[in-house]
């Protein structure tokens, strides 16, 4: 499904200051049930958000008014578990662009890139100063240049790269996937497919 | 000449074109899919007005969201019913085999496809579940996608991916008593982590895997996925190539003989070098269960809880995982409350994992307070446990046996534990919430489960 472009993104961060954040906690199995992309935010990280009487719980990140923004910042190893794509479409419908971690789970990192949210992989130390700098002012805009594969920190003038393969980069800026690009070579898979022995 | 793994051999017969800086385009032998992460897929084709590439090699069965008492019966959950008839619909417009809820070949995705001889070495095979890494089991390149790539498979039978990096995990000698697959598959995550195989493939070697049957190796390919692989596959041998030949969906006369020479001469060569590489004693290896939120968080039956690991991750999520699960640092397993057993899931809802678990369980009777939920991985595992008395054996120590599905693996359907109650479960996942919400989950092989189903406490099958 085509999404929006990619370019540099500047906005306040979310601190989810936990580790090996599983996609059951991004969003429960109990809410895969649609047949149609809708509706999935409502559930982002349900059982941390409400409470079983789906009253909020006041101490989840989510709900602290004090942070807001376009970017979620986790603690490493995010998003490992089951490979349900729902995760990212609650993400990104949400309101997300771009996750920060220290570390992503394979296939969740896959899912973030074919539907346009950017996974940022930066080093522990940079995470920590992240988290650290939106602790303290909840207002910090963090600005992620996928041109120049940086990320920095507005008030601190602090700044890391980040990794990304060239040709995800491309479909990633211009708002692609790969359905587009698959279909061009229909005929060259057509002849590969000929000869499997099985 | 370049010696190759077994990985790279399958992989580099599978790539249609190798772009520049870019991910590889994979061709696919055999797609699995399921209610749950096909439907968008399929809205993607109705939308770009596009069709099945090849339907016949695209295969799809009811699992995930199915009850697992009175399948005869109307769905309750409108939603549920509208996924599963979606499904229907969508491999009837597209002519896709369809094992729905009820048909004889029916459940869960990852057990059917071994079963029906789809699953075949030196193939690549994707579906929409993380689990689909269980048919490495075969000598297969096999692991779990997302919908935008279920729906690339549909229409392109290839995906775009970067070729992963390889890791051998080499386990050599004897398994002791009630030590059993899945504990093999526990330990190596305890050791690695639920991210220290993220990025690879993994290739698992030694005669601990040799000597498994392919059920068992079935359950350790399964669980690669726990410690971050996108999948684990074991070389095929004469085990391998008895199981499938003979299925519904393995090549048959001549055909069959060309398959098995290539499959004969499958595997890594000597003097391959992999990107890591482990090695383990089997000696080393207990009946295992795990203390926390996720897999990795494992410790042999006899064991304390550990203090917290600083290399491992940070205290306070360590701290927040026990916190969920009741439990302190230092305290024992042996002799924690159990409420609820599962046996079941894709991987360890086979025929062996019922053996065992009655085998365990024969002459006693099931705890009063207990709540046992035995869920067959199919309705060919279901028949065979018929055919073998096992059902009559379990009925006889207080079991009831359900009908096929994922069940309380993933609690999708109404098999959910209780919020606050603790579950020894067969199944692959012990995150918070996985098994129902509030749910408190040991993961442990089927001898475990079999032994605290009878006292009601975490216990030593040797012991019992």
């Amino acid at each position: 499904m085509p999404y929006e472009k990619f370019r540099i993104l500047e906005s306040t961060g979310v601190p989810l200051e936990i580790e090996n954040v599983d996609t059951d906690q991004i969003i429960p199995a109990r809410f895969l049930k649609a047949t149609e992309r809708i509706d999935f935010d409502k559930n982002l990280f349900r059982d941390w958000r409400y409470n079983q009487d789906n009253s909020l719980k006041k101490d989840f990140v989510l709900n602290d008014k004090n942070y807001s923004g376009k970017i979620l910042v986790a603690g490493k190893n995010f998003g490992s578990g089951s490979s349900r794509e729902h995760a990212v479409w609650a993400i990104y419908d949400y309101g997300f662009r771009c996750v920060i971690s220290s570390f992503f789970a394979d296939i969740f990192k896959n899912n973030c890139l074919n539907i346009g949210v950017l996974p940022v992989q930066i080093s522990a130390d940079f995470l920590e100063l992240i988290f650290n700098s939106i602790k303290k002012n909840p207002n910090v805009n963090l600005k992620v240049n996928l041109i120049e594969q940086e990320v920095s920190i507005s008030d601190f003038s602090q700044i890391e790269k980040f990794e990304i393969n060239p040709y995800k980069k491309e479909n990633m800026m211009n708002g692609f996937d790969d359905i587009d690009y698959l279909l061009n070579m229909k005929s060259e898979i057509k002849n590969f497919a000929a000869k499997r022995p099985f | 000449m370049n010696k190759k793994t077994l990985f790279d051999k399958i992989w580099d017969s599978h790539v249609v074109r190798k772009i520049d800086n870019g991910p590889d385009v994979l061709f696919i032998d055999r797609h699995l899919i399921h209610e749950v992460t096909s439907p968008v897929a399929f809205l993607g084709l109705k939308k770009r007005n596009l069709n099945v590439m090849y339907p016949n090699l695209t295969f799809a069965t009811a699992d995930h969201n199915t009850p697992t008492i009175n399948q005869h019966l109307p769905i309750k959950d409108p939603l549920s019913a509208k996924q599963l008839q979606t499904l229907q619909d969508n491999t009837k417009k597209h002519d896709i085999v369809f094992w729905g809820l009820g048909h004889k070949k029916n459940g869960i995705v990852h057990v059917i496809g071994p079963e029906s001889g789809i699953t075949l070495p030196g193939t690549t095979i994707v579906c929409g579940d993380s689990h689909t890494s269980t048919h490495g089991a075969f000598g297969a390149i096999a692991f779990g996608i997302g919908t935008s790539e279920v729906e690339m498979v549909l229409t392109t039978q290839c995906i775009m991916q970067p070729k992963p990096k390889t890791m051998r995990i080499n386990i050599d000698g004897e398994l002791g008593d009630s030590v059993t697959p899945k504990d093999v598959a526990l330990f190596i995550i305890s050791k690695l982590s639920t991210s220290g195989a993220t990025g690879y493939f993994v290739e698992y070697s030694g005669n601990v895997f040799s000597k498994m049957s392919m059920e068992g190796r079935m359950t350790v390919c399964n669980l690669s996925i726990e410690m971050g692989a996108r999948g684990g596959l074991i070389s095929p041998d004469k085990k391998t190539i008895e199981y499938v030949k003979n299925r519904e969906y393995t090549p048959k006369g001549q055909n069959l003989s060309r398959a098995i020479e290539y499959w004969s001469k499958l595997h890594t060569d000597e003097g391959a070098v992999f990107d890591k590489e482990y090695n383990f004693n089997s000696s080393d290896i207990e009946p295992m269960v795990t203390f926390g939120t996720n897999p990795g968080m494992g410790i042999s039956i006899s064991g304390k809880i550990p203090n917290v690991d600083s290399e491992k991750g940070n205290s306070s999520s360590y701290l927040k995982s026990l916190k969920y699960m009741g439990y302190k640092i230092g305290d024992k397993m042996l002799g924690k409350r159990i409420d609820y057993v599962f046996l079941g899931s894709c991987t360890n809802g086979r025929i062996e994992d019922f053996r065992t678990f009655s085998k365990i369980t024969k002459g006693f009777k099931k705890a009063n307070d207990v709540v046992a939920w035995l869920v067959p991985g199919s309705h060919r595992v279901l028949d065979q446990i018929k055919s073998e008395g096992i059902l009559e054996e379990l009925e006889s120590s207080g079991f009831k046996v359900r009908e096929p599905g994922c069940s309380a693996c993933l609690a999708m359907n109404d098999d959910k534990i209780p919020p606050g109650k603790y579950v020894i479960s067969t199944s692959n996942r012990n995150f918070e919430g996985r098994q129902g919400p509030g749910a408190r989950t040991i993961l442990a092989s089927p001898a475990v489960a079999a032994a605290a189903s009878i006292t009601g406490k975490i216990t030593d099958p040797r012991k019992l």
